[in-house]
């Protein structure tokens, strides 16, 4: 019989083989049940309780962007809004501005053109009154030109001239 | 001498180590024993037994010994020693040879070796359960505490036909041998003689009443090929390996356990204490070895498989580098990782799928003559695998051990065998960082061990489970 050594612990020996086989598959079998087999699940629960964490932040997180995107968005339009409604307040100003003066002037005009065609009534008026004294003045110094020509050519002459003197003095 | 022993003890403990080699002791243990009268054992503290006897001397018993052993006259017993004719007949007068010097292959195996009795450190020897089937009578139970062990786990007494020699339970190889549940042995001897074929072949002796007598080992499973074979005796017992096994997997079982519930309980905090520590390997075996080789999806099976070997061959690589505490060689015992070895062979290959299967004896996409050669050569890796499985472990552990046991010899090589004070302490300056290194080293191979065990269990798992799309 050939031997290549002789060494102890290389030697199978029966008692030692299935005392290990016991041994491991008690073990095998009480870890699985008690100690693996829980802790594999509890890790996978946390994990994935970790991962959906992460998923949901990543969301909110999104989220916020786009909220913060939109809110940009409203307040560039409420600028350009603003400016819009500003620049239309001032066109409209000027434009009020513009017409109130318009219709001044027109009313102006209007005043002045009244009081000139007023003023040409009297003018025309009082031209008429002094017309009729006048010829009134006239028709009465006339009246007492004839009266005294009649008696002398001094005393015409003197009247006259009195007569002058009174119109002077009107 | 007695100054002398001191100073070893208290080397040995400065290694901080659970490795006894003085091989002083067993000179005095061979004095003690040449006289081969009967002393009153059941009085003696057998611990300390021949410790006493050497100080006190000869005297104290006042035999009529004249010589002293180093003068002895071994006479025809020398003659016989080495060669073949050495106390060959059954019972034939005999006494305990001694074989001076340190050996120190034979002491690293020694401790090493599997036991019926676990001893730390040379001081206390629990005794442990003996359940022997022997051929003649079946079933016997008794503890190895009735062979009262002393120095290098000898037993001092005999039990029916039953001896302990170096630790293990032998059988008196003799017909005409009539034991009794007490028996004193005087001691026991080796010696290497030729066989038929010319092979060299131990034969071991135990001496009783000055007579020597054959010893048969247990049963071992190796067919001849290994130094055993079969005997009439099959030793069932839980020995030191059993036992560090048993242990080892309870204190496991209970971490984890621990672990468990601190899941169940902590929910939804983070993990503290032990709890971390160990989620750490957890997941390394789960995301580095289970899920690239098996897959997310098929991984959930074997992960228990996995957990379970990875743990269990790392808490034994542990326990066998602890100081003091037996030194044991579990997973570097060729038994225990050739059971591993044949547990993930049967999960491989009764997991195996129709492809495994079909790439191993028809090789798709080869030409068809190629295919019985690849076939043969698949078939013979099946059996390969396990093998290497089982020696690589075996053999990086073994090695290991015998390492650090020979730097820690050194101390007794310089130390001529005990003799010269000078010696021993240089073999301890050079012995102490030598340990220290191996030792670092072997807590290194404990993990990696441990893990490439369960890698390739799980490429193993992973290629009888793959799906092939052609």
């Amino acid at each position: 019989m050939i031997t290549f050594i002789s060494f102890a612990p290389f030697q199978p020996t029966p008692g030692l083989a299935i005392w290990s086989l016991v041994i491991f598959l008690l073990f095998w079998w009480l870890m699985a049940k008690y100690a693996f087999k829980p802790i594999a699940e509890a890790l996978r629960v946390r994990e994935e309780g970790i991962q959906d964490s992460l998923d949901e932040a990543k969301k909110a997180r999104e989220e916020m962007a786009n909220l913060k995107a939109e809110n940009e968005k409203i307040l560039v339009q409420a600028r350009e809004e603003r400016a819009a409604i500003l620049r239309e307040a001032k066109e409209a100003k000027t434009q009020i501005v513009n017409e109130a003066k318009d219709s001044a002037k027109v009313e102006a005009n209007k005043i002045l053109n009244s009081a000139k065609a007023e003023i040409e009534n009297q003018k025309k008026q009082a031209l008429a009154d002094i017309k009729n004294q006048v010829g009134t003045m006239a028709l009465d110094i006339a009246e007492k030109v004839i009266r005294k020509d009649l008696k002398s050519d001094s005393n015409q002459q003197s009247f006259v001239q009195s007569l002058v003197d009174d119109i002077k003095m009107n | 001498m007695g100054k002398k022993l001191i100073f070893h003890k208290i080397l040995i403990l400065a290694l901080l180590f659970g490795f006894q080699l003085s091989a002083q002791h067993n000179h005095d243990h061979g004095g003690h024993q040449h006289h081969g009268h009967n002393h009153d054992h059941g009085s003696h503290d057998h611990h300390g037994h021949h410790h006493n006897h050497d100080h006190h001397g000869h005297d104290h018993h006042g035999h009529k010994h004249a010589h002293d052993h180093s003068k002895h006259d071994h006479g025809a017993h020398d003659k016989g020693h080495g060669s073949k004719g050495y106390a060959t007949d059954c019972g034939s007068p005999g006494h305990v040879h001694e074989h001076h010097g340190y050996d120190p292959a034979a002491t690293a195996i020694h401790h090493i070796s599997d036991a019926n009795v676990y001893t730390i450190l040379d001081f206390v020897r629990i005794p442990l359960p003996c359940i022997i089937y022997n051929k003649d009578r079946g079933f016997e139970f008794f503890s190895s505490g009735k062979f009262h062990a002393g120095h290098h786990d000898n037993g001092h007494h005999g039990y029916k036909d039953y001896v302990l020699y170096e630790g293990n339970v032998h059988r008196i190889d003799c017909p005409n041998f009539k034991g009794s549940d007490a028996f004193e042995v005087e001691g026991f001897d080796h010696v290497t003689v030729k066989n038929d074929e010319g092979k060299d072949v131990d034969k071991k002796y135990a001496i009783i009443n000055g007579k020597a007598y054959l010893l048969e080992a247990k049963t071992i499973w190796d067919a001849g090929i290994l130094g055993g074979g079969p005997s009439s005796f099959y030793d069932l017992s839980p020995t030191k390996n059993v036992i560090s096994m048993f242990l080892v997997a309870l204190v496991l079982f209970l971490i984890f356990r621990r672990v468990a519930k601190a899941y169940a309980t902590n929910t939804g905090s983070a993990p503290k204490g032990i709890q971390s520590l160990m989620e750490v390997m957890f997941q390394f075996v789960r995301d580095e070895v289970a899920i690239p080789f098996i897959g997310k999806k098929k991984h959930h099976k074997y992960l228990p498989l996995l957990m379970s070997i990875f743990f269990f061959i790392l808490g034994l690589n542990l326990w066998g580098q602890v100081p003091f505490l037996g030194s044991t060689n579990v997973t570097g015992s060729l038994t225990v990782t050739m059971i591993l070895a044949i547990i993930v062979f049967i999960v491989v290959n009764i997991n195996g799928n129709k492809d495994y299967w079909k790439h191993i004896f028809w090789m798709p996409g080869v030409p068809t003559f190629v295919k019985p050669l690849l076939a043969a050569v698949e078939g013979l890796g099946l059996f390969i695998k396990p093998l290497t499985l089982m020696l690589r472990l075996a053999g990086n552990i073994t090695a290991g051990h015998i390492a650090i046991l020979s730097f820690i010899g050194l101390i007794f090589i310089f130390g001529n065998a005990g003799q010269s004070l000078a010696g021993s302490s240089i073999g301890t300056a050079l012995a102490v960082p030598l340990t220290l290194f191996m030792m670092a080293i072997e807590l290194i191979v404990a993990f990696i061990q441990a893990f490439v065990f369960t890698l390739l269990t799980a490429s193993y798992i992973g290629a009888a489970t793959e799906e092939h799309h052609h």
